[in-house]
C-alpha cells in the first residue's frame, strides 16, 4: 500500500500552486464573494493558456493527459486557494460531453473557443418539477422545419450571465417512459427568447432561473440521439474525471485554527480550552476522512478498478461532514460569531459565519445526500431499491 | 499511490478468514465468553505464527509489516476471536525492541501456551490496571516509573466482569523476586512504550474496522429477509439509509486505519519508527466511533429480537464498547490527538 498521491502529482501540485501565486490575486476572490459569481474570466483564459482547464483530457484533444491523481492535486490546490471556478468546472463537465457525443460540426463549433478560455458553458437539467428526479424534465423541444423550438423552464442554471452556451435537458417525446423520451442540446444563450433572471442564495452565491419562450435551435446543436438525452447524460458520468481530496472543509478548520490560536490581552487563546480542541480534532479526523474517500476514487478511476459507490460515499461524507463542521465550529465563536466578511470583528474574517451558509447547498446539489444514501444501500449493500423509477 | 492489498496480502486475509471462520463461529465465541479467552483457538493462532509475523526479522520472527498485521487483525476482530491477539503482537514487537538480550525472554514466551501481554495504563502503585488478556498472560509487559518492565511466573490476574466479556485482570508490576525484568529505562523506555502504544492504536482500529464490518452484515441480512407490512424492512428508506451512513463510515475508517498502518513503515527494525501517533490517534477514534455507530444500528435494525441475548448481535454490540474503552473513552483520546495535531494547551 502506499498513500501518497505521488511524485506526478507533487510535481504537478507545485507547477499549480505556482500558477496560482501568479495569477489569483485577493481581489478575484473578494469579488467573487462580493457579486456572487465563483468565475474570473481574466483567471479562466490564464487557466486555458496554461492547459490546466482541460488537463485531464487526452493530449490529441487539447488536454495534458494527466491522470485522475494529478487531478487531485489541481483540484486541492483550488479550492485551498479559494480560486473561484466554477465556471471551469461546468464547462469542462459539458465539453466532456460534447467531446463524446457531439457531432464534429458542433464539436469544431465550441470547443477550440473552449480550450481557449473564451466559451463559459453552463448547467440546464433541473427545473421548478423536477430536481432529484432530472429525468423529468418537461421543458419541450418539438421540431420544425427550421429546427427546434424550446419552450420551458430551468432552474439552478448558475453562471447563465456569464455564459456563451447552455445545456438543455428537453422533452422530445412525451409518449413514453420518462428516461427514453429526452433530448439534449448545446443552446446558445443569445438566442431570441431566452431570458435569465437572478436567483440569490443562502450562501451569497447567486444563480439563476432561466425561461424559454419559442427559441429556434438548430438541429445542429443536438448532442446524441433525438430521445437519447438520458444517455448523454450517462456518459458525462461516465467520464467524470476530476478528482476530490482535500476540500472546503479543510479551509474551514484552517480559519478555525487560525482564530482558537489567537491570544488575547490575557495570553489566554481559544485552543487552550478542551471544548475547543475536541472540537477541533472531530473535525481534523473527518476531513482526514473525507480526503481518503476521495482518494479512493481517483485511485479506482487511475487503475480502472471497479470502485461501487465509493463516489457516492465521498460525496456523501464530505458534504454532511462540512455541514456538521461549520455549525459546531461556528458555535465555538461565541457572541463574535455572528458578525460578517467585512465587519472589523469578525473572527476568523467572517468566513466560518460564511461556511455555515454556504455548506448548506452542499448537501443538495450534484446529487442530494439522500440520492447518494439510495446508490450506496442499493449498489452497495444490495438493498432493495427504495424510491419510484 | 497503491490502495490495493498485494497477492500476498490476499492470500494471507483469505487464509486467516479461513482459520478465524471455523476455529471462531459465534457458538465458540459464546463458549469462551466466561473466561474471555479460547485456548483452541489461541494455540491455532500461534501456530498460524499471527504473533510471530510482526516481530521482526532479526529477532526470529516474520518481519511482517504493520499493514498485514492490521489485515490479521481485522479478521480478528470480524470474527470476534476470544483472544488477546492485538496486544501480543505488540508486546511482542516492544521485547524485540529491547535488544539481543531479551530475545530468549520474547521467544520463551511466544512458545508458551500463554499470551504474552501489554498493560495499556502505565502502572500505579505496582499495579496494571484492567490488563487485556491480564487473566490468562503468562507475561506482561508495561510501564512502571521511569522503566518498561516484563512481568513472569506471576499467577494471572483475577478475572473482572466487564461488558465486552474479556479477559481483564489487574496485574501486579512489583512481583516476587526474579519474576520482573527492567527492559529498558529512562527516556528510551517512555518512548519505546508510547510507540508501542501507537501500534496497539492501530491494531486495535483495525480489529474494531472488521467488528464493524461484521454486524453490518447481519444487519443487512437482517433487512434483506425480514418482512413486515408485506415488504422487506431493507425496501424503507429510514433504514437502508442508516445503513447507507454505515457502510460508508466503514469504508472510511477502513482506509484511515490502513493509512495509520501504513505510516509504520515496512520493516519493524527496531530504529524507533514508530510511524503517525496522530494518525494512529485518528484511526483509534473513528474506528471506535464507528464500530459503536454501526453495532448500535444493526441492533436496532433488528428490532426486538436485536436486545435477546440469543441473537448474534448484542456480541459485537458489548465488544465494540469495550475494546477502544479499556484503554480510554474517545473523548479523552481526542484530547491526546489535539495535544499531537496541534501541540499542547497553554503552549505558546
Amino acid at each position: 500500500m502506499d498513500f501518497r498521491l505521488g511524485e506526478k502529482s507533487d510535481a504537478f501540485r507545485a507547477e499549480v500552486r505556482e500558477f496560482l501565486a501568479r495569477h489569483l490575486t485577493g481581489e478575484m476572490i473578494e469579488q467573487a464573494h462580493i457579486t456572487g459569481t465563483y468565475h474570473n474570466q481574466e483567471l479562466h483564459r490564464a487557466l486555458a493558456e496554461s492547459g490546466y482547464l482541460a488537463a485531464g483530457w487526452p493530449v490529441e484533444h487539447g488536454g495534458q493527459g494527466r491522470d485522475p491523481l494529478e487531478m487531485v492535486a489541481l483540484a486541492e490546490e483550488m479550492t485551498l486557494a479559494g480560486a473561484p471556478t466554477d465556471g471551469m468546472t461546468t464547462t469542462l463537465m459539458i465539453a466532456t460531453i460534447l467531446r463524446y457525443c457531439a457531432s464534429q460540426e458542433l464539436r469544431e463549433e465550441v470547443l477550440p473557443g473552449v480550450l481557449k478560455g473564451e466559451i463559459v458553458m453552463c448547467l440546464g437539467y433541473s427545473e421548478p418539477d423536477s430536481g432529484s428526479d432530472v429525468a423529468a424534465a418537461k421543458t419541450r423541444a418539438v421540431r420544425d422545419e427550421a429546427g427546434w423550438r424550446v419552450n420551458g423552464q430551468k432552474m439552478w442554471t448558475s453562471l447563465a450571465q456569464v455564459s456563451d452556451y447552455v445545456i438543455l435537458l428537453t422533452r422530445t417525446n412525451p409518449g413514453v417512459p420518462k428516461h427514453r423520451g429526452l433530448t439534449m442540446f448545446l443552446v446558445p444563450l443569445d438566442s431570441p427568447g431566452i431570458e435569465v433572471k437572478a436567483l440569490e442564495t443562502l450562501g451569497g452565491q447567486r444563480t439563476n432561473m432561466t425561461f424559454y419562450t419559442d427559441v429556434l435551435v438548430a438541429d445542429r446543436y443536438r448532442i446524441g440521439e433525438v430521445d437519447g438525452g438520458w444517455d448523454v447524460m450517462q456518459t458525462a458520468l461516465v467520464h467524470e474525471r476530476s478528482g476530490k481530496g482535500r476540500g472546503l472543509a479543510d479551509r474551514l478548520l484552517a480559519d478555525a485554527l487560525g482564530w482558537a490560536r489567537t491570544v488575547d490581552h490575557a495570553d489566554a487563546a481559544p485552543i487552550d480550552d478542551p471544548v475547543v480542541r475536541l472540537e477541533l480534532a472531530r473535525v481534523a479526523v473527518r476531513n482526514e476522512v473525507a480526503k481518503l474517500l476521495g482518494y479512493q476514487a481517483a485511485w479506482a478511476a487511475a487503475n480502472e478498478e471497479m470502485s461501487g459507490p465509493i463516489g457516492s460515499m465521498g460525496k456523501l461524507f464530505a458534504s454532511e461532514s462540512y455541514v456538521r463542521a461549520a455549525a459546531d465550529l461556528l458555535d465555538l465563536l461565541g457572541s463574535d460569531g455572528v458578525l460578517q466578511h467585512g465587519d472589523e470583528d469578525a473572527p476568523a474574517g467572517g468566513w466560518i459565519e460564511y461556511a455555515h451558509r454556504k455548506a448548506a447547498v452542499t448537501t443538495i446539489y450534484q446529487g442530494t445526500s439522500e440520492i447518494q444514501r439510495s446508490i450506496i444501500a442499493e449498489r452497495g449493500l444490495g438493498l432493495p431499491r427504495s424510491r419510484g423509477r | 499511490m497503491d490502495l490495493g492489498l498485494s497477492a500476498d496480502q490476499r492470500a494471507l486475509v483469505a487464509s486467516v478468514s479461513s482459520l478465524l471462520g471455523t476455529n471462531s463461529t459465534t457458538a465458540r465465541v459464546r463458549q469462551a465468553e466466561e473466561r474471555g479467552f479460547d485456548p483452541d483457538l489461541w494455540r491455532r493462532l500461534t501456530e498460524f505464527g499471527a504473533v510471530a509475523m510482526g516481530v521482526p526479522e532479526a529477532a526470529g520472527g516474520g518481519g511482517a509489516t504493520l499493514v498485514d498485521l492490521a489485515l490479521v487483525a481485522e479478521q480478528a476482530g470480524r470474527y470476534l476471536a476470544s483472544a488477546p491477539l492485538v496486544e501480543a503482537v505488540v508486546a511482542a514487537r516492544l521485547l524485540a525492541r529491547c535488544g539481543t538480550a531479551r530475545y530468549a525472554l520474547l521467544d520463551h514466551a511466544l512458545a508458551s501456551t500463554e499470551p504474552l501481554v501489554i498493560a495499556l495504563h502505565r502502572a500505579v502503585q505496582s499495579t496494571f490496571r484492567l490488563v487485556p488478556g491480564g487473566a490468562v498472560a503468562g507475561l506482561v509487559v508495561g510501564l512502571d516509573g521511569a522503566d518498561l518492565i516484563a512481568v513472569t511466573d506471576q499467577a494471572p490476574g483475577r478475572a473482572r466482569a466487564n461488558i465486552g466479556s474479556a479477559a481483564l485482570a489487574d496485574r501486579s508490576a512489583a512481583p516476587a523476586a526474579g519474576s520482573r525484568t527492567v527492559l529498558l529505562a529512562g527516556p528510551t523506555a517512555a518512548v519505546a512504550y508510547e510507540g508501542a502504544l501507537a501500534e496497539w492504536k492501530a491494531l486495535t482500529a483495525a480489529a474494531l474496522v472488521g467488528l464493524a464490518q461484521g454486524a453490518l452484515d447481519l444487519a443487512v441480512e437482517y433487512a434483506k429477509t425480514r418482512h413486515q407490512f408485506g415488504v422487506p424492512i431493507g425496501s424503507f428508506q429510514a433504514l437502508s439509509h442508516r445503513l447507507a451512513d454505515c457502510a460508508t463510515a466503514l469504508e472510511g475508517a477502513r482506509l484511515l486505519t490502513r493509512e495509520a498502518a501504513w505510516s509504520f513503515g515496512a520493516e519493524p527494525d527496531g530504529s524507533g519508527e514508530f510511524g503517525s501517533p496522530a494518525l494512529a490517534s485518528m484511526a483509534f477514534v473513528f474506528a471506535a466511533e464507528t464500530a459503536q455507530q454501526i453495532t448500535a444500528a444493526s441492533l436496532h435494525v433488528h428490532g426486538g429480537m436485536g436486545f435477546a441475548m440469543e441473537t448474534d448481535v448484542q456480541l459485537f454490540f458489548r465488544r465494540a464498547q469495550a475494546w477502544p474503552q479499556v484503554y480510554s473513552g474517545i473523548r479523552a483520546e481526542y484530547q491526546r490527538l489535539a495535544d499531537l495535531e496541534f501541540g499542547p494547551a497553554g503552549v505558546r
